[in-house]
């Protein structure tokens, strides 16, 4: 009863504070955030001091089974939400796709792609991949550990602080509230909340861990820790502002010119390092090995690429900033940790790929399998095109150009995105109790709608990019600079439209990822003939006769 | 480490360690990962040998090769401008009027000024040149302030109605309509009778009862820039209304704002911006376009404050 109370009472304050905020908002932005606030906190104080008991109710609705053996209701929900928000992310990314190919489809003053662009970036990096990661995380903790989660109450405050955050952040980018730093546009108070969900999902993984009943720590609760430490740190250090005002949306960032530049690019680039490499990587050590049921491929491999992959990351980014103001010896240093990490990098991949050793059948049989094994070689490639990028004459080329773009949806879409479809098909039926998935050979059609729709994609950003590129620094032999800006993007029109038929492409893929998770919720099983059956021809079953 | 077993399909043993049925097998680094690995830390230490990469308290170590990414673009840009010395050098000291007698030179100038418009002047006038709303169209051969070699170099270096620039292109057209803070000169129904008239110069109306009414009007007011047929007066900037090229359109609404209450386009004076020979260049540019015209006797200077009755005939 008296946690009850106390959590009543901070709900309650939390409840105050957001009034308080809404009466006294120095702006429209604030004022409507604080609103959300508002009512998250009211209906969690409702959730408090309700009798009803909501968590079964939750079940009923969401058809879980009851609590087994280790505590997957976040789980759950977080699978649901990883879908939810991949849809929204995937449907922005087309949509702002087509808006670069046909501007008249700006929606000036809340759709326009000024303000849409961050609502994808942040819908599938930190909505869709986040929330692929926390649940995800929280899964393997429980059963790599044997232990259920540390902190029950303290796991859901996570998984409904995570949610709320995303809703601050997309609302804010739609109002114009935003810090106009690349995948850090939230504002401080928004910040300030994810700073505090963040600690306590650092408390309840890490709790887990220590609570374990297992000798050893597995590999993928390395990168685990490793992804939610460092973001913990980057999150902070990026975020460093002054508020103009406790009752407004606006703060100017502690570090200012060529060091707010490095800081960011610090931040950003450690951003896709630790959550979209090394969080995923976690992913990748627990789901391919469970579905290909085949033990690791080398534990040496994986100490060793581990640290290395940690140590080089966090000196990379300045290689985003290449031929800038930024001293010359700190882009040199940013480039050579980026090429020395090509071999940290692809270290994961050769783990994951090699654990198929004796079960490369099942890249014939099982397209989960086909699924993982795609996200690695995207992976492996996208891990390699980095490192070049970062190398100085290449990135003369590539820098500014839509190459850029191609590079980090090869990574987005191969690897971050073909690696949690492959978890969440491994996960759904598991953890609904389901004897399997409603349909196989959806996955199937999803496997190959993503993949094509990556080809489209990559290709003509590549083409696009290397053109860009090609056409700016483009001189005529009388010395003189052949195009104008505008000449580059008329001839860019055509790759746009390829790229969003390539989004497209992906998109309905993930349609697919709906129905059959849907439906396998429900606990339908879909009638549909085997994947591979072998083939049977009963004229030629005969034995040839010796002819006289 | 009791668990440790030989797994059959790799013939590899296993460390001894298992997680909710996960294994972990005991190969070794693969060679080639290995040395790869190690060939890019080798590679690593010699850039950052050869390249500025060590900071120190003051300054960075500067790398053998004595390479910076300023010291680069200096070289870049010194043999760019090494590529163009010899034809830059040759039009700095040529007037602009005798560059159609050297070809070559016209040649060289026409494609350095498309380099410098796509840089500095497509932002208004558009990558064709062709201008818009607002903005003259550079391709065809109505001039607002004139079209030979040396009044578009002067045009460019000036700009239009840039304040401080004493030889800037000036003008002013009034603002005719009732408007807040306008002058109020004419009446809405003079107004609308002026338009008509004005339309009806390119035929783009019949004649009628209101432009015969706005003929008047045209005569009191708008003759003494436009001049007395409306096409146009160079001194003013003042267009030719009698042809079918309009700088903010064509339709009866438009030109009957722009009389009520007209907008002034201004262009910055790039002499402050560019050096002459940029400008040299950009007016060869603009130039062969299509309008351009020969260059005639240098033109009295015109000065705003003349009387009207002299501006009219300067205008013709």
């Amino acid at each position: 009863m008296v946690t009850v109370l106390a959590r009543a009472g901070l709900w309650l304050a939390v409840l105050f504070l957001a009034v308080i905020g809404v009466a006294l908002a120095a702006d429209g932005g604030f004022a409507i955030h604080m609103g959300i606030v508002a009512l998250a906190a009211l209906i969690a104080l409702w959730f408090t001091i309700g009798g009803a008991d909501y968590s079964a109710i939750a079940r009923g609705v969401l058809k879980m089974p009851d609590e087994g053996k280790y505590d997957d209701d976040p789980v759950r929900w977080g699978v649901i939400a990883t879908v939810f928000w991949g849809m929204a992310g995937f449907a922005a990314g087309l949509f702002i796709a087509l808006q670069l190919t046909w501007p008249v489809l700006d929606l000036e003053p809340y759709l326009n792609f000024g303000r849409l662009r961050p609502l994808h970036t942040s819908a599938v990096i930190f909505a869709f991949g986040g929330n692929a990661l926390i649940a995800t995380s929280f899964y393997v903790v429980q059963r790599t550990c044997r232990a259920r989660l540390a902190f029950p109450g303290l796991a859901r405050f996570v998984f409904w602080g995570y949610q709320l955050f995303i809703v601050l952040a997309a609302t804010g980018y739609l109002l114009g509230v935003t810090q106009s730093k690349e995948y850090a546009e939230p504002e401080w108070y928004v910040d300030w909340w994810l700073t505090i969900v963040w600690v306590c999902y650092l408390v309840v993984f890490a709790g887990t861990i220590i609570k374990r009943s297992e000798p050893h720590i597995y590999v993928a609760n390395w990168f685990y820790l490793a992804f939610i430490l460092t973001v913990a740190m980057l999150h902070v250090v990026n975020n460093l502002d002054v508020p103009v005002s406790f009752f407004g949306s606006k703060s100017y960032p502690l570090f200012g010119g060529v060091q707010g530049a490095l800081v960011q690019w610090w931040y950003g680039h450690n951003a896709v390092g630790f959550f979209l490499t090394a969080g995923f990587l976690a992913m990748m050590y627990y789901f391919v090995p469970k579905q290909a049921e085949r033990p690791i491929y080398s534990y040496r491999l994986s100490i060793i690429h581990f640290w290395s992959l940690i140590f080089l990351y966090i000196w990379a980014g300045p290689h985003h900033l290449h031929y800038t103001a930024l001293p010359d010896w700190a882009q040199t240093l940013g480039m050579v940790f980026s090429v020395m990490l090509w071999m940290p990098s692809w270290g994961g991949m050769i783990n994951g790929l090699m654990t198929l050793n004796g079960a490369w059948d099942k890249v014939r049989t099982d397209p989960i399998i086909r699924m993982m094994v795609m996200a690695l070689a995207f992976y492996g490639m996208s891990t390699f095109e980095g490192p070049l990028m970062s190398v100085k004459s290449v990135n003369s080329l590539s820098h500014y150009t839509d190459w850029t773009i191609g590079h980090v949806h090869s990574g987005a879409l191969g690897w971050n995105g073909m690696i949690t479809f492959g978890a969440i098909y491994y996960l759904v039926p598991r953890l609904w109790g389901r004897q399997r998935l409603y349909s196989l050979r959806m996955v199937n059609w999803h496997f190959w709608l993503a993949t094509v729709g990556i080809v489209f994609y990559a290709a003509s950003m590549w083409v696009a990019g290397i053109m860009q590129g090609l056409m700016w620094r483009e001189y005529g032999p009388d010395g003189y600079l052949v195009n104008a800006f505008a000449d580059t993007v008329a001839a860019l029109h055509p790759m746009y439209a390829l790229r969003a038929f390539g989004g497209l492409l992906y998109l309905s893929g993930a349609v697919i990822l709906v129905v059959n998770v849907w439906a396998t919720i429900l606990g339908k099983l879909r009638e549909e003939a085997p994947m591979r059956d072998a083939a049977y021809d009963p004229a030629a079953d005969k034995p040839i006769l010796a002819t006289a | 480490m009791a668990n440790k077993r030989v797994d059959e399909a790799t013939n590899t043993e296993t460390v001894g360690h298992e997680w909710d049925g996960i294994e972990e097998l005991n190969t070794p680094l693969p060679r080639w990962w290995l040395w790869t690995f190690y060939a890019t830390i080798v590679f690593a230490i010699g850039y950052v040998i050869a390249y500025p990469a060590l900071p120190g308290i003051h300054k960075a170590t500067a790398g053998l090769l004595g390479w910076s990414s300023r010291g680069q673009l200096d070289n870049e840009l010194a043999s760019a401008a090494a590529d163009r010395a010899r034809t830059v050098a040759a039009l700095r000291d040529m007037p602009i009027e005798e560059l159609p007698r050297h070809p070559e030179l016209m040649h060289a100038a026409v494609a350095g000024g498309a380099a410098a418009f796509k840089v500095n002047c497509v932002q208004c006038h558009g990558a064709g040149a062709a201008g818009s709303n607002g903005f003259p169209n550079l391709n065809d051969d109505d001039w607002l302030w004139g079209g030979d070699l040396k009044t578009i170099e002067a045009t460019l270096t000036n700009g239009v109605r840039q304040p401080g620039d004493a030889a800037t292109r000036m003008s002013q057209m009034p603002v005719f309509g009732p408007s807040a803070g306008g002058d109020g000169l004419l009446a809405p129904n003079q107004i609308q009778d002026v338009t008509s008239f004005v339309l009806s110069l390119s035929g783009k109306e019949k004649a009628s009862a209101a432009s015969r009414r706005g003929m008047a009007v045209f005569e009191a007011n708008c003759a003494v820039c436009h001049g007395p047929g409306g096409t146009g007066g160079r001194q003013f900037g003042a267009p030719n209304l009698s042809d079918a090229i309009w700088l903010y359109a064509g339709t009866r609404a438009a030109v009957g704002a722009q009389i009520a209450n007209p907008r002034h386009g201004v262009m910055p004076a790039w002499g402050n911006r560019l050096d002459p020979v940029t400008i040299k260049m950009l007016a060869a540019y603009v130039h062969s376009l299509g309008g351009g015209e020969e260059f005639t006797a240098p033109a009295a200077p015109a000065q705003m404050g003349m009387k009207p009755e002299a501006e009219a005939t300067a205008a013709r």
